[in-house]
């Protein structure tokens, strides 16, 4: 089994006269927290929606367990994503749907379960999340915070191999932010998950990073852990991190 | 599925309105093919399907059935004098059946659902599109399309016949009460009159084109809604352009199977 669970060659990706990825390339270990760095607009949300499928880049390639899905038929995308997992930025909780039928969503559609094993899986997955008591309410009565469980709830209810997160502590107070960051590590870890992490909140890549890389316009200007990251003396990092850094 | 994006300005010029105008024409194109592909593919959504039928008959059954009543009392109350001018009162039900059926009732309950459904599927689909749950369905490994906008045309595409049979029916009963207030006639013979005036190709052609009447209002609700950009901006814009064309098609596509009616039955 190779040590690379995603490889990531010469992306490219533009909108109109915009060029969002200026082909590039990395490759995310098995089981590792992988953070995307970078201001808003640099093409991190861009960059997880190509790996998922729902944007088709100009040029490049992406590998998966060593198969370009760039090359998918329908069916085998349809397979490739029933393997993961991506909590939005908003959470995307679907708003005509109680929280127990947001969880059932994926499970009913995709697997074979009974509704007795569905309904042990939701049950699970929301105490994971520590919010069972939220089974019944609708997506309108949860706030911030409780819709990122939820998202999160759902997204990990299929056990992903990969799991994606966009900005996944973004509008959040920092109280609650180190909560949904320290779930992110738990859940990781208890589930054996490969994540990417897209984010600007320093804080968070602090308690899940392994790895991390920084996008500027298009392109990736570092990679390395978040320490060396932090220590680093080009003139974009220090200004990026100069205001962010939180030492525990 | 490849739908031209079509970028919305404050203020269009008429150079860009026409190149609009032509690209939501591709792309309604696109989509209606969209449509057809993904129609007999599985899974196919009957329970999703069932449930949009139920939601759209309850939401639109009341304001149709007062739509109806009055349509057909004040359609009887308008004849009647002219009809008396004439000595011809008796084929008042008769007048009153066959506007109704051929051209009132499915052309106003098309409308009347149109402004109630289009808007409302346009809107839900779009404010689904612009906070990325259809992103998190497609993630998800399910199609969107097929779970959404499929179940959704084939709901009111089965939906608006059944309503306008009941406008039509309800529509002769307004007509009767408008009626017995001017003359004193007993139901059976109103009945009657009505049944021997009407004849096979009065009601085929009428239903049929109810049929193309719900789906214009499907498709184009769900086009624009999933076809969306730019926020609650985008919402709104879905919701009033879906009533916009879907009312537009379906008067056009009226004229043009009236056309076709008179010619096949003349």
């Amino acid at each position: 089994m190779s040590k690379h669970l995603i490889k990531i060659n010469n992306l490219k990706k533009s909108f109109d006269k915009l060029t969002v990825l200026n082909g590039i390339a990395l490759e995310v270990n098995r089981g590792e927290n992988f953070i995307v760095f970078g201001q808003s607009g640099t093409g991190k949300s861009v960059l997880l929606k190509c790996i998922v499928g729902l944007l088709k880049p100009d040029a490049g390639e992406i590998f998966v367990n060593n198969k370009n899905i760039l090359g998918f038929s329908n069916k085998e995308m349809m397979e490739y994503r029933k393997t993961l997992g991506f909590l939005f930025q908003g959470a995307a909780l679907y708003d005509s749907m109680s929280v127990r039928e947001n969880l059932n969503f994926p499970l009913k559609r995709n697997f074979n379960f009974s509704e007795e094993e569905r309904e042990y899986k939701i049950v699970q997955s929301l105490k994971m999340v520590g919010l069972e008591n939220a089974i019944d309410k609708m997506p309108s009565e949860l706030s911030g915070g409780m819709k990122k469980r939820i998202g999160l709830a759902r997204a990990i209810i299929t056990e992903p191999e990969i799991m994606l997160y966009d900005e996944p502590t973004t509008g959040l107070d920092p109280i609650t932010s180190k909560e949904i960051s320290a779930l992110i590590l738990e859940l990781q870890k208890k589930l054996d998950m490969t994540s990417i992490v897209v984010t600007h909140d320093l804080l968070c890549a602090q308690i899940i990073a392994d790895r991390a890389i920084v996008l500027h316009k298009g392109d990736i200007i570092a990679e390395g852990t978040i320490d060396e990251l932090t220590a680093s003396n080009n003139k974009f990092l220090r200004n990026f991190f100069s205001n962010n850094i939180i030492k525990e | 599925m490849n739908i031209p994006k079509i970028k919305y300005k404050q203020h269009p010029t008429t150079a860009e309105k026409f190149y609009n105008f032509f690209l939501n024409i591709s792309g309604l194109t696109v989509f209606n093919l969209e449509f057809f592909k993904q129609l007999f593919s599985f899974p196919i959504e009957i329970e999703e399907t069932k449930k949009h039928m139920y939601e759209l008959g309850v939401k639109t059954f009341s304001i149709v059935s007062i739509m109806g009543f009055i349509l057909g009392f004040v359609l009887a109350l308008q004849s009647y004098p002219v009809l008396e001018k004439f000595g011809a009162t008796d084929f008042l039900p008769a007048t009153v059946a066959l506007s109704v059926i051929r051209e009132l009732a499915p052309i106003l309950t098309a409308l009347i659902f149109a402004g109630r459904v289009s808007s409302g599927i346009g809107a839900e689909i779009s404010s689904m599109r612009v906070t990325e749950q259809i992103d998190a369905m497609e993630v998800s490994a399910v199609n969107p399309f097929k779970y959404l906008v499929v179940s959704r045309v084939v709901a009111t595409t089965l939906i608006l016949p059944l309503l306008t049979m009941y406008v039509i029916a309800i529509a002769m009963f307004g007509s009767f009460i408008a009626v017995i207030l001017s003359e004193n006639i007993n139901f059976i013979y109103f009945q009657n009159a009505v049944i021997s005036a009407i004849s096979f190709s009065d009601l085929l052609p009428a239903l049929a084109k109810t049929f193309v009447f719900g789906y214009i209002v499907g498709i184009v609700g769900s086009y624009k809604g999933y076809t969306a950009t730019g926020g609650t901006v985008g919402v709104g814009r879905a919701s009033t352009t879906a009533v916009v064309m879907s009312s537009l098609l379906i008067l056009i596509f009226d004229m043009v199977m009236v056309k076709i009616t008179v010619w096949l039955w003349p």
